[in-house]
């Protein structure tokens, strides 16, 4: 099934997406990867403010390369998103919804996503060339002095993305391997 | 005896690293056009569209294939009677390697410390390798290794009566144990005897090799060709997504080893498999 998503992701529109959907995403997302999830859940710890607002929100684990001249951000594909395993709960639980990464999440992940109808999305690892395509405008927003891992507010268009995981937890991983490996009996 | 400037050999390094990360060497560009006309598996198919866009768009545009443009592995190969003047070889590569990451806007994506952490800015230090070889020549390669696919890497310790079936059933483990998160299509690397670290650097250097060659001992050149089908009827497929194409290549590279050892190195890499070369 192919899909034009209007983010932000709302409870509603993440009920309708399953795993397998080719998905293009359209709107604000946020940058983060290990360094920026460790001190976000450290300042939620402390009962501080994120600096952008949780809701609905759409995270994507990319630490891109720096911007040529013309350019409005360098490449930016996907990291492999189970180093943010021990995060991504805690971000759910404060209304984060959307996540983009790519390689396998832990079930502990995948119960807080069903709780909190969470839905995991996989960009194409090492496309990023292709996928600094569709983001038109880039923000460092905060966390600076973590470079490539600064906190950026990204505006994606028709970001080609495929749902991994769904909020009722059915994996891409798992029935893709699976239906492939039916169809060579 | 014949001089090089140290100079000459950061210039180069510098070069290399640019192309290298701009421009995907010709037999992984081929490898994955051959796996696109095989695969069958729609979602498969659709990914590896994806890739080949990817490449030709980073070739075009002059700009990093992939945002991970990794930890500079420098390979040297210095003839013996090559004299190298005017610095220090290290702060030369390093210099290669910071000039390189500066200029063709790469990431600079190296930590000073493994447990401390922080970043050093530059991407240096250099993971570099010497060897001495006849000759007053120095082959430079530049092979920017990312993460995503290091990290899933593993080295194991065989007792000799393992045999050749512990090796196999070893490295379709290590495969699967990786599944999607080293962006696969992926390249193996493996190094087979030696000593546990020499094992390692076989493994890495296996991925050096163009896969378009085969192990010059036919026993190997067949383990290589048996390993690449049996990793191509796991299903992962490309990113996982399902389908045939999981490996682009595989490439084993041994050395001899101890009367009670056999060790078995597994080095994996992505599609975006990055080396190049250049003699001084």
């Amino acid at each position: 099934m192919e899909k034009h998503i209007s983010l932000p992701l709302t409870e509603e529109v993440a009920k309708t997406l399953h795993a397998g959907d080719s998905v293009y995403l359209t709107g604000t997302i946020y940058t983060s990867r290990d360094a920026g999830h460790k001190r976000m859940c450290e300042a939620l710890a402390k009962g501080e403010k994120l600096p952008f607002d949780p809701t609905d929100a759409t995270i994507y684990y990319v630490g891109p390369t720096p911007a040529k001249p013309g350019q409005v951000i360098g490449s930016a594909g996907p990291t492999t998103s189970g180093r943010m395993d021990a995060y991504a709960p805690t971000m759910m639980s404060v209304g984060a919804r959307g996540m983009i990464g790519k390689g396998a999440r832990l079930p502990e992940v995948v119960e807080a996503m069903k709780k909190y109808h969470g839905v995991y999305f996989g960009a194409i690892g090492g496309a990023g060339a292709l996928l600094a395509k569709c983001i038109k405008k880039c923000e460092l927003i905060a966390y600076e002095d973590l470079g490539a891992e600064a906190l950026r507010k990204l505006y994606v268009e028709d970001m080609p993305l495929v749902v991994i995981i769904d909020s009722e937890g059915k994996n891409l991983y798992d029935e893709g391997k699976a239906a492939y490996l039916a169809s060579q009996k | 005896m014949r001089e090089i400037q140290a100079q000459q050999i950061t210039d180069v390094v510098e070069k290399l690293c640019i192309e290298a990360n701009q421009y995907l060497p010709e037999d992984i560009q081929g490898a994955i056009r051959r796996c696109r006309a095989c695969e069958d598996w729609e979602i498969a198919q659709g990914v590896l569209d994806k890739i080949i866009t990817n490449f030709e768009i980073a070739k075009e545009e002059s700009v990093p294939i992939c945002q991970d443009t990794g930890m500079a592995c420098v390979f040297l190969e210095i003839g013996q009677d090559v004299h190298i003047a005017g610095g220090d070889l290290r702060e030369a590569v390093d210099e290669g390697v910071r000039r390189g990451y500066d200029k063709g806007y790469l990431r600079k994506s190296v930590v000073k410390d493994p447990v401390r952490r922080g970043n050093t800015g530059d991407n240096t230090p250099a993971m570099l390798y010497t060897e001495i070889v006849p000759g007053e020549k120095i082959k430079v390669t530049v092979g920017p290794k990312g993460f995503g696919s290091e990290n899933m890497s593993a080295i194991r310790m065989f007792k000799p009566s393992a045999g050749i079936e512990g090796i196999k059933d070893f490295i379709l483990e290590v495969v699967e144990t990786a599944g999607p998160n080293p962006c696969p299509p992926m390249v193996v690397g493996v190094g087979i005897g030696g000593t546990f670290d020499k094992c390692a650097l076989l493994a890495k250097k296996a991925l050096m090799r163009s896969t378009d060659e085969r192990n010059p001992d036919p026993f190997y050149a067949d383990l290589e060709t048996e390993m690449l089908e049996k990793i191509n009827k796991l299903g992962i497929g490309p990113q996982g997504f399902g389908g045939k194409t999981t490996a682009l290549a595989l490439n084993i590279e041994t050395l001899p080893t101890h009367i009670a050892g056999m060790p078995c190195a597994v080095n994996i890499n992505c599609h975006v498999t990055r080396h190049k070369t250049e003699v001084i």
